[in-house]
């Protein structure tokens, strides 16, 4: 099954301050975009399973006219703390890179 | 009286980080009205604010201070720069303007300075919160009066009004404490005139420097020039070229949400803003919204001391202990904890033990969906934060010797688990700190906590 790379020129996160994480996907072509957002793959919910947080603290924007996609989401251990692994939030995209997109 | 045109220039998009010498020579001769700067940000956690340390290196800060003050005295142009010292306590303030008089005193330069000081003594917060001008943003940490006794510093985070006043006082070199990257390029554009929708928005493309061009092939410049309708962007190092996706997109990066940007004083919008060629390297931008807010707030930043760590780092490739890592990671802390208990006398509740395991969770913890080994070696980082530096040294050898010769069923006899890289084993890493606070504080006064200092140099 094709992954979300696949997809996209860029999919990358990062802290939007200390206390929440942003990613930002970049699809390749407005086919792409259409064709990734009609499979389900992408949505309020799988983002809600992957990072294992409550879906109504989700935020999803469709941003059609930079065929993007932007979801911010509450850190589950701030930047920073004592158990956290990823002061920057740079690397919790991972899973989200070979996400299975049934087209 | 409105300005016709104003030209912003971002030196970099952080002060340590640099920028071309030709580009911004260049920028400036461009009839720039102003270079601004953005020396920090929390993205690199907690431990500035807390330690009221600067992030360096202090020699590249000056190289870029001088260029920028040469240049812009030069040109008879303010500077404005923003979270001085990486965290805009007042320690992180105190080491750039000690590098600015320096750098006045070699060259023989003079101009009137601005120090903007944004560090709240921790009684004022008190008595704030109090008082009930405290509110707490989602998510948020614990932040009660003990709290914000028990931490370490406080800043709060400027808008535009501590700089319109510093420069109305005929400042020209403005020095600014924790400030809103944007409100370093708002504020003198504001004061001039441009609508707070083209200046907040400006603002926000600058304040990474030239990270809004296609691509960003080094840290660098960039220059914006602002009218009443809207701003146009362009790079002014030839070699970069920004596109209308290029600059929309960096509209996205590190907010929360790619069409509200929540400032002191009010919300920008950018639903409708149009980002067109201006050029094959410039782009314009315009149809941004600023809606005032009912109150005036600004953010409040803190951190904590919550102990001392050390750490140990090991590699483990044995593939009997990989294939039961969990269990073989669960009964060494155990072992640990009791051997801590005895020869320290620390019960486990008194300092934290993380076995940090790089091949299998180590960048996502227990967010991870994998959460399994999956290659033939992982990178292991014992992780003791403690009372202080040297109970947290004294639990390390005991946590690495024990890991050392924790057994395994399939192998009879002494064995050795890990593999460590160096000698001695043990990094003191030094005090850990934590972000304690993420409120807003309402204010009758935009400049009510900042206190600002002027002099002649």
């Amino acid at each position: 099954m094709p992954e979300l790379w696949q997809f996209t020129k860029l999919i990358r996160s990062k802290n939007a301050g200390p206390f929440e994480l942003t990613f930002d996907i970049m699809f390749k072509d407005r086919d792409s975009f259409e064709r990734v957002l009609a499979s389900g793959a992408l949505s309020v919910e799988t983002i809600a399973e992957i990072y294992r947080t409550n879906p109504d603290q989700v935020r999803f924007f469709r941003i059609d006219k930079l065929l993007a996609v932007k979801i911010t989401i509450p850190r589950r251990v701030f930047s920073g703390d004592l158990k956290d692994t990823d002061i920057y939030g740079g690397q919790f995209h991972g899973p989200l890179v070979q996400l299975q997109v049934a087209v | 009286m409105l300005t016709q045109k104003l030209k912003a220039v971002a030196a970099t998009g952080n002060l340590s980080t640099g920028f071309r010498e030709e580009t911004l020579i260049r920028a400036v001769k461009d009839g720039a009205h102003f270079v601004g700067c953005d020396a920090g940000t929390t993205d690199s956690g907690p431990y500035y604010l807390g330690s009221g340390k600067p992030r360096g290196p202090r020699e590249g800060v000056k190289r870029n201070l001088r260029l920028i003050l040469r240049e812009a005295l030069n040109a008879g142009i303010p500077v404005i720069v923003g979270t001085a010292g990486h965290a805009g306590g007042r320690p992180h303030l105190e080491w750039t303007v000690d590098i600015v008089r320096e750098l006045a005193k070699e060259n023989d330069w003079h101009f009137k300075l601005a120090a903007i000081d944004s560090e709240v003594e921790k009684e004022v917060l008190a008595q704030a919160l109090d008082r009930g001008e405290i509110a707490p943003l989602s998510p948020t940490p614990r932040l009660q009066r003990e709290d914000i006794l028990q931490a370490k510093r406080f800043v709060a985070m400027m808008g535009i009004e501590p700089i319109q006043r510093a420069l109305q006082s005929g400042a020209q070199i403005v020095i600014a404490g924790r400030c809103s990257d944007v409100a370093i390029y708002a504020a003198l554009p504001v004061l001039q005139g441009i609508p707070k929708a083209v200046a907040f928005h400006a603002g926000k493309i600058l304040e990474c420097g030239a990270a809004s061009a296609a691509q960003r092939l080094y840290p660098d410049c960039m220059s914006a020039e602002l009218d009443q309708d809207g701003f146009t962007v362009e790079p002014p190092n030839p070699a970069l070229r920004c596109t209308p996706q290029s600059v929309a997109a960096h509209t996205l990066y590190e907010t929360g949400d790619p069409y509200l940007l929540v400032e002191s004083g009010g919300t920008l919008n950018t639903v409708e803003a149009k980002f067109e060629a201006a050029s094959d390297r410039a782009v314009r931008v315009s149809g941004s919204r600023f809606l005032p807010s009912a109150e005036y707030t600004v953010r409040i930043e803190g951190a904590a001391l919550v102990g001392y760590r050390a750490i140990v780092v090991a590699g483990i490739r044995d593939p009997l202990v990989l294939r039961q890592l969990d269990s073989f990671l669960s009964n060494l802390r155990t072992v640990i904890e009791r051997k801590v208990e005895d020869s320290l006398k620390l019960a486990a509740n008194q300092y934290t033990l993380t076995f940090r395991v790089y091949g299998r969770d180590g960048s996502m913890g227990d967010a991870e969906p994998i959460g399994k080994v999956e290659g033939h070696e992982v990178g292991l980082i014992i992780d003791v934060v403690a009372s202080s530096q040297a109970v947290a040294a004294d639990i390390i050898p005991i946590a690495s010797h024990t890991g050392l010769h924790t057994p395994i069923p399939e192998h009879d006899g002494l064995i050795s688990n890990f593999a460590y890289p160096f000698s001695p084993g043990g990094i003191d890493a030094g005090p850990v700190y934590q972000f304690c606070a993420n409120h807003v504080w309402r204010l009758n006064d935009p400049c009510m906590p900042f206190k600002m200092s002027l002099c002649d140099l």
